[in-house]
């Protein structure tokens, strides 16, 4: 692998020395041994199982919980609803200011998800919890679900979350994140021709290799001692504190290697009713995901629709774009809100373009929950925006990297977002791909640099 | 609830359990021998998470119920480091970068070991096949293919020095 | 309530065991049933084992090929004189199933699953059934319209005539590789008698709730050249009879789309 040492060359000390340097990863002894410890790899006598009994309805109003029968079933030690729960609406960002709470430990008056948790049943073993979870009775009304990002958004559209009062997040007041900059309508009408179209992602399911799950034991000095394979040991400890209302120093969270999250693990869902029942039975608890409700329950990638109308000259310069951008956040906001945000900050792409109008939209619609996954936010953005890019290449019969080059930032352009730029690399990377490649740039091309725009 | 005996021996020792008959083997040999190298991914036997050695064929212990194993000698990881000394797959996963969140780990080097077990000199195309019920989320697959010619290469070289 | 495992020592006492009990099942590899008894409703509460019954073997007899109900996958891949079978036994799952996955077994696998009994209708194969009252032969076609019947008996073995060589085609379409379940799978028997076809048998997987013949495509053939005109014409009626589902593999749009594809790439060699 080559360290192309001549780009920005006057900017930094060459003095690396780690890079290139091959080290071998710190775990992967344990890794190859077995001895790396993941929750689940400890013992607790008497330790106890929960099961959750899950939403069957996309959306629904619950009229009644009724769980005397599984009470009484073999091995259950405690059957716990929403009124066990001290503080039962929270939002995992709370703590930074993402506003309002809209997520319940366990749903109370309604289900808004398909598989959505009601009723937590413990028992001595998986199989008694499972037959004990069957016995619960919940009677359900069911109402209209809403299954698309711009149906939610039609007026009349079931409202799937009240805590909001509307099918999205409100961003400091309005409905959306905006950005804009110049004027896009004039920049159209400038165009020498405009590209309008539409891209969509599905969800995507992490699959980890190892479910998601914990074991929360109470220690003897009254504390509990939460074994996690969360991604996130500060969230879970905060957000559990505020949910059972109890000091942030009652619970110790013992994590760190996580069979795989890559975004998934970090949704504080199964530790604070874990928790609970590990208070209310003064045993240890073990949550566990099966692979059904991690491919199912567990939040996946958002869904995405985003719609690109670009104002283009013959020549290649963009000279106008718009973004209408949704994000379907599914029944609650988790991290969709932050993400939305940086969909909104990634527009319009690395691209210095006169004239950008972006609205990007968090909403709500009866799906499962989504929330982080590598690079959320941003990810399925770039498909968009790079797709779009190589439909204008193509539209104009001009290479696709040239076009990118003659596009791309350089320092001092001004930003959509009112920053100017400065650190600018794209040209540089395009330049060394191309070459590395083997794929010809034109000698216009090869001369750029992200330093200083040709001709300026 | 009724328990039955078993006997069978695990990485070469002869191991005892009063079992539930429908318990699976992957939790005997996790919550009762402490032998939590087997990992449990899926419980549907399509992620291998749980693969284990048999009798010398390789098999998924969450498929497979206690009360079976009666008589059977078993293989896991943990048995692989003969005497402290790391097995040649060992050595060359941790060379290799062949794991990064390790869960799929240990599966994957048993469904190694059956193969050079079986076949000490594979082409790509069967390592391929013999990892093929062995699902990794991590790596893509590439390291462990390379890790794996490359135990098999360090095998033969030690086999014929 | 906890599971049981039974041993015993005859098949009638098997087929016995299971008519009496409807919480029974007949356990063999148990790459079906196990995740079935640990996850589903308690509706298994035993599993009557197949160790010990002798289903594990592979008879030759006059050009009849009989395969017992517990021989895995692997077995067959592994047999010399079955070389014809071993793409679609190589086809099932990774090793570790293959180990462990049984002939027997494949009989009530789920479409999209379930390969093997593919190739097993496009043989003729008829299934040897044990029930309470002693051994019976069914044909593969009726035995799985009919299969939903967990008390109608179990399996003891299949048969079919030894194909002539070379007449025997398979594909499955996949789109985990190297292995995966099938998008769909298509078997095929070709014989020539003179030039043209005789006695064609063609099946599909994953393209309705069982294997199934495709009778058509069956029809279209017979008597035929297998040339490009026969081809033309079978593949006109490809979708004929099918009902495909829409699952986690494809939707049944998209089988009914590529099933004529795969199926001229099998019948043109």
């Amino acid at each position: 692998m080559e360290h192309v040492r001549s780009f920005f060359a006057g900017e930094r000390k060459d003095d690396h020395n780690t890079i290139g340097v091959s080290e071998q990863r710190t775990d992967i002894d344990g890794h190859v041994t077995g001895r790396t410890r993941y929750y689940a790899d400890r013992q607790f006598p008497g330790m106890l199982h929960l099961k959750m009994v899950r939403s069957p309805f996309h959306h629904a109003r619950i009229l009644s919980i009724d769980t005397t029968a599984a009470e009484k079933m073999p091995g259950v030690r405690a059957v716990l609803t929403h009124r066990d729960v001290p503080a039962n609406i929270y939002t995992i960002l709370k703590l930074i200011q993402v506003e309002p709470d809209d997520e319940p430990v366990l749903a109370e008056g309604k289900v808004r998800f398909k598989g959505e948790a009601v009723v937590a049943v413990v028992a001595e073993t998986e199989a008694e919890a499972r037959a004990a979870v069957e016995k619960v009775e919940v009677e359900y009304q069911e109402l209209d679900p809403v299954l698309d990002v711009e149906e939610a958004l039609k007026p009349g559209a079931p409202l799937v979350n009240e805590y909001h009062g509307h099918n999205y997040f409100t961003y400091e007041g309005h409905h959306c994140r905006r950005v804009r900059h110049g004027d896009v309508e004039k920049g159209f009408a400038a165009a020498d021709f405009v590209l309008d179209e539409r891209y969509e992602s599905g969800p995507i399911e992490h699959a980890p290799v190892e479910t998601t799950g914990c074991i929360v034991a109470p220690e003897a000095n009254g504390r509990l001692v939460c074994h996690s394979n969360t991604q996130a040991l500060f969230f879970t400890l905060d957000n559990s504190a505020l949910i059972l209302k109890v000091p942030f120093q009652k619970l110790r969270l013992v994590g760190g290697t996580v069979g795989g999250g890559f975004g998934g693990k970090v949704d504080v869902i199964v530790e604070p009713i874990a928790m609970i029942a590990a208070m209310r039975t003064g045993r240890p608890v073990k949550f566990a995901y099966t692979r059904e409700e991690e491919m199912q329950v567990s939040s996946p990638r958002a869904a995405e629709r985003i719609y690109i109308k670009d104002g283009v000259m013959n020549d290649g310069r963009i000279v106008a774009r718009q973004i209408r951008l949704y994000v379907d956040a599914g029944a609650y906001s988790r991290h969709s809100p932050y993400g939305t945000t940086k969909a909104a900050a990634h527009m319009p792409g690395p691209y210095t373009i006169p004239n950008v109008h972006v609205d990007c939209h968090c909403v709500y619609t009866n799906r499962t929950p989504s929330s982080a996954m590598r690079g959320f936010g941003v990810t399925i953005g770039d498909f968009a925006l790079e797709v779009q890019m190589d439909k204008i290449a193509r539209r104009i019969g001009m290479d696709p990297m040239e076009l990118r080059i003659l596009n791309a930032y350089r320092d001092g352009d001004m930003k959509a977002h009112g920053k100017e730029t400065s650190g600018a690399a794209l040209v540089e990377v395009v330049q060394a791909a191309a070459k590395l490649a083997g794929w010809p740039l034109s000698d216009k091309a090869l001369a750029a640099s992200s330093v200083k725009r040709e001709g300026t | 609830m009724v328990r039955i005996p078993v006997t069978f021996t695990v990485n070469g020792a002869e191991e005892g359990q009063f079992v539930e008959p429908g318990a699976l083997l992957v939790d005997v040999l996790r919550d009762r021998l402490g032998l939590t190298a087997t990992k449990t991914g899926c419980g549907q036997g399509t992620c291998g998470a749980c693969s284990v050695i048999i009798d010398g064929e390789l098999k998924l212990s969450c498929l497979i119920p206690a009360g079976r194993v009666t008589g059977a000698s078993i293989e896991t990881l943990e048995g692989l480091a003969a005497g402290g000394a790391p097995h040649v797959l060992q050595k060359a996963f941790a060379k290799g970068f062949a794991a990064q969140c390790g869960f799929c780990t240990p599966g994957m080097i048993m469904a190694a070991k059956a193969l050079l077990d079986r076949n000490p000199d594979p082409g790509r195309g069967e390592v391929v096949e013999a990892i093929s019920g062995n699902i990794c989320r991590c790596t893509g697959y590439e390291p462990i293919i390379n890790a794996v010619l490359a135990a098999a290469a360090d095998l033969r070289a030690a086999k014929s020095a | 309530m906890a599971l049981d495992l039974t041993r015993v020592d005859s098949a009638s006492r098997a087929a016995a065991m299971l008519a009496g009990d409807p919480t029974a099942r007949f356990l063999a590899g148990g790459t079906l049933l196990v995740h079935e008894a640990g996850s589903g409703a308690g509706e298994i509460h035993r599993f009557v084992l197949s160790d010990g019954l002798g289903f594990d073997r592979i008879e030759r007899n006059a050009g009849k090929v009989t395969i017992g109900a517990a021989v895995t996958m692997a077995k067959v891949a592994a047999d010399p004189a079955l070389a014809f079978l071993k793409p679609v036994a190589d086809s099932i799952g990774g090793p570790a199933i293959r180990n462990v996955a049984t002939i027997g077994g494949n009989l009530f696998a789920p479409a999209p699953y379930g390969d093997f009994a593919v190739a097993l209708l496009a043989l003729g194969a008829t299934v040897a059934v044990e029930t309470a009252a002693g051994e019976k032969s069914v044909d593969l076609e009726a035995f799985l319209k009919a299969r939903s019947g967990h008390r109608a008996g179990l399996v003891r073995s299949v048969t079919f005539d030894q194909p002539a060589d070379g007449a025997f085609r398979f594909r499955k379409v996949i789109r985990k590789h190297p292995r995966g379940a099938a998008v769909l799978a298509i078997a095929a028997v070709l014989p020539a008698t003179g030039g043209k076809l005789t006695g064609v048998r063609v099946a599909y997987g994953a393209m309705a709730p069982t294997a199934i013949r495709a009778n058509a495509v069956e029809k279209a053939l017979e008597g035929k050249a297998l040339d490009a005109a026969a081809i033309d014409a079978a593949v006109k009626v490809a979708t004929e009879g099918t009902k495909p589902a829409t699952d986690a593999q494809a939707t049944d749009w998209y089988r009914r789309q590529v099933l004529p594809v795969h199926l001229r790439r099998l019948l043109a060699g």
